[in-house]
């Protein structure tokens, strides 16, 4: 083609020519697909979406990421336990997933010339104890996981007390010990894998706020003859950081990834704008509940054998490192949920509720200092706390990844592909996550998992 | 991270150096005429180097190669905002630099080195191959043999596995069977389907993880050898615990991929009586951990490092300067 030609080409509208100014550092002008959160669970979605597509470079990717130090992402400030010891199966197979990844990690996230990523995996696994009441579930609970192929044991608290001695297994009636495939690993290294990996697979990052979602109604009828308002997403105004311009993109497809977030970018949608009660009026249940954190040190503690141990108080903790130090926590009741406007740490929470129940149950803990604390959010879904995947029933192309409240670094990449699997093939191929879908909230099924921290 | 902004510098830069070949506002071209005049004037001092440019077997290449050198090294004394003038035959990257007109070093290293720039992408492909055949290597090596297992038992399989990646194995009242030089062994170990294997020595074996399918059904091994192994890390270890009823001795010195995070789940091989976990690479602190495993595993003899190389000598004695009297 002539010279000519291509330079008017470049100068019509839809060309990448502007003279005037650099506008380089603006999203472009039209993306495939829009990706709102640059976290783990976003990373996942468009690392699959690249995988999957076909063919090679066919779908243009945009992730939207306010926040670049990931100072206020979930991903980062959480304690990296990965386990299978779940109640609902679509849970088990996600994290049995999920586990085969990040052992093959350096074969999916390969990236020439790179050195290969060392996640710090600590296989030691997961020990949930429970009291009378809860051995029950307990056993119900590792029969399902057996059956999904999640290596777990039962112990009584005589095997407990030979095996861990430490522990006072005063009030306890049943264990069950994950033995292989769980642990704890380094988050920041897979989110940072994941986004070095996608990176080179060609998706684009920017750095800005979703502000606005221009959208089309369409009014249409069932098969039964209701009228039903489908709306169609078919613009998302991206703010550029500490400014006032912002950048609509053209999309096709928007996936909701914004962990805590997520419920105000629904709402941005116009989810949840109608008479309660009815589909159109059914919020996104996703809030944000901050969760505090605590990294102490007790020369007397546990050794190097310690796995995840999660009190049936709700008090977990597990070993950090050689030296002795231990992190820790514990989550709140409803009434004494705190203020989750900032990211302040309470250690009142320490010396009220998480310090007796760690110190009854290993003695060794009555002598400990508090070395450092940290506060994250949990994307908590109030509904079931369970994640919610797949399209929105009236919203048509807005897709859900997110409200895993505290399990979603866990599960992200088996969610990743079953979104990817969602928007290129239009149904759940691998792991069948038909009861997580966003339709469940008007209709009342509750996914209750028995096993939250 | 130098490494992938490098990477992503040479996918961004293509597009653009296309960008450029095209059209755009401002640009800055050399004359492809003034370029030859002036390898011309330089033509005197390197006529000898020009010889060899001629019968250089790929001529065009040379040529090209020495002008996008030569532009490196010495950016063109004028510069024209003109039209560019298509001489045809840019096509793509590869052949940009035939629109630059250098002269510059004439080694043979550096043409092949250009001619591979040139095909950045093949080359790519081809590292990607040759990375994916050598992984799809490992693998086939570990791969089950369910058909010996079938036919034979577990024993028999674990034996057969162990010998074909070149380990040794040991049947229970018997000697050590080592495949030769050339990683040929015999076969009367068939017969001896129901004689548990009881040691097993796999070192410098390329198992990982997989392979381990075929260690884990010899139910009464006691002694196993890992040591040097390349591909046994921490979630190998984490496998070991059907062995714990029978395993006795375990040795994993050398394995560069082990590191204290699968150490401390060996606690759960309550039987064993010596460890070797000497010479770790990826441990960081080789003496603390040699404790801490040997406070996990009262009843084991742990070979490791010693703990004293991690201390650090104190105040009092640190070795004096030499210097002189400290100021007062």
């Amino acid at each position: 083609m002539s010279e000519i030609k291509k330079k008017i080409r470049s100068i019509l509208p839809g060309g990448d020519w502007n003279p005037l100014y650099d506008t380089s550092y603006l999203p472009p002008e039209s993306s495939d697909v829009v990706i709102v959160g640059g976290g783990v669970l976003g990373l996942s979605v468009a690392y699959w979406l690249k995988k999957l597509e076909k063919p090679r470079g066919a779908i243009r990717v945009l992730v939207v990421e306010r926040d670049h130090t990931y100072s206020r992402a979930s991903t980062v400030l959480s304690v990296g336990g990965i386990r299978q010891q779940f109640s609902v199966p679509e849970n088990v197979q996600l994290s049995i997933f999920s586990i085969d990844f990040l052992r093959n990690i350096n074969e999916y996230l390969a990236v020439a010339d790179d050195p290969p990523l060392d996640i710090q995996f600590n296989p030691s696994g997961y020990l949930l104890l429970a009291s009378e009441k809860g051995a029950a579930i307990m056993e119900n609970n590792v029969k399902v996981q057996r059956q999904e192929g999640a290596k777990v044991c039962l112990m009584s608290p005589e095997q407990l007390r030979n095996k861990f001695p430490w522990i006072n297994t005063e009030g306890v009636a049943l264990a069950s010990y994950g033995m292989e495939h769980e642990g704890w690993f380094d988050p920041w290294c897979l989110l940072q894998g994941l986004r070095r990996k996608v990176q080179s697979m060609g998706v684009l990052f920017c750095r800005g706020e979703v502000t606005r979602f221009v959208s089309s109604s369409n009014l249409m009828k069932t098969a039964s003859g209701e009228e039903v308002n489908l709306k169609r997403i078919h613009e998302v105004h991206v703010k550029i950081d500490q400014s006032l311009e912002y950048q609509p993109v053209e999309c096709a497809i928007v996936i909701n990834a914004a962990g805590a977030w997520s419920g105000q970018v629904a709402e941005l949608a116009g989810i949840g704008k109608g008479p309660p009660g009815t589909l159109q009026g059914t919020k996104l249940p996703v809030e944000l509940r901050k969760r505090y954190v605590y990294l102490w040190h007790c020369p007397q503690g546990p050794g190097l054998e310690t796995p995840f141990v999660i009190d049936p108080s709700g008090t977990y903790f597990r070993r950090e490192g050689l030296g002795h130090n231990y992190l820790g926590g514990c989550s709140p009741t409803e009434e004494e949920e705190p203020d989750p406007g900032n990211l302040e740490v309470d250690h009142d929470f320490f010396q009220d509720r998480v310090w007796p129940p760690l110190a009854q149950r290993v003695p060794a803990f009555e002598t400990l200092k508090v070395r450092s604390a940290w506060a994250g959010y949990y994307d908590y879904n109030t509904f079931d706390q369970n994640g919610v995947v797949g399209p929105h029933p009236l919203v048509i192309n807005m897709y859900f990844a997110t409200g895993f409240s505290g399990h979603g670094l866990q599960q992200a990449p088996a969610v990743g592909r079953a979104v990817a699997e969602m928007v290129l093939e239009g149904h759940f191929q691998t792991i069948n996550l038909s009861s997580f879908l966003f339709s469940r909230f008007y209709s009342g099924e509750k996914v209750q998992e028995h096993n939250i921290i | 991270m130098a490494a992938p902004k490098a990477v992503s510098d040479r996918i961004s830069m293509s597009p653009q150096i296309e960008a450029c070949s095209a059209v755009s506002a401002f640009r800055v071209s050399v004359n492809t005429q003034e370029a030859r005049s002036k390898r011309q004037q330089k033509a005197s001092p390197t006529k000898a180097r020009d010889g060899i440019a001629d019968t250089h077997p790929l001529g065009v290449g040379k040529d090209r190669t020495l002008q996008a050198q030569r532009l490196l090294s010495h950016p063109p004394q004028s510069l024209h905002l003109v039209a560019p003038v298509w001489n045809g035959g840019t096509r793509g990257i590869s052949g940009l630099s035939r629109v630059v007109a250098p002269k510059g070093n004439q080694k043979k290293g550096r043409s092949l080195l250009q001619f591979l720039a040139d095909r950045f992408y093949d080359v790519e492909a081809l590292r990607d191959h040759l990375l994916r055949k050598r992984v799809s290597k490992v693998h086939q090596k570990n791969r089950p043999f369910n058909h010996i297992n079938q036919r034979y038992g577990p024993y028999v399989a674990g034996a057969y596995f162990i010998l074909k990646q070149g380990g040794a194995v040991r049947f229970q009242g018997r000697e050590w069977s080592r495949p030769n030089q050339r990683g040929h062994f015999s076969l009367d170990f068939l017969k001896l389907q129901a004689v548990p294997v009881e040691a097993v020595d796999a070192s410098g074996c390329a198992i990982n993880y997989q392979g381990l399918d075929s260690l884990l059904a010899l139910k009464e091994l006691q002694s196993l050898w890992l040591q040097r192994c390349p591909h046994v890390d921490d979630w190998c270890l984490s496998r070991l615990h059907p062995l714990a009823s029978s395993l006795q001795e375990l040795s994993l010195a050398g394995c560069p991929r082990v590191s204290e995070r699968g150490l401390a789940c060996l606690h759960h091989l309550w039987n064993l009586r010596r460890l070797d976990i000497s010479d770790l690479p990826a441990v960081s602190s080789p003496g603390l951990t040699r404790i801490l495993v040997e406070e996990m595993l009262p009843s084991c003899e742990v070979l490791g490092a010693d703990w004293a190389q991690d201390l650090k000598l104190g105040p009092e004695e640190q070795p004096r300067d030499t210097a002189g009297p400290t100021p007062a």
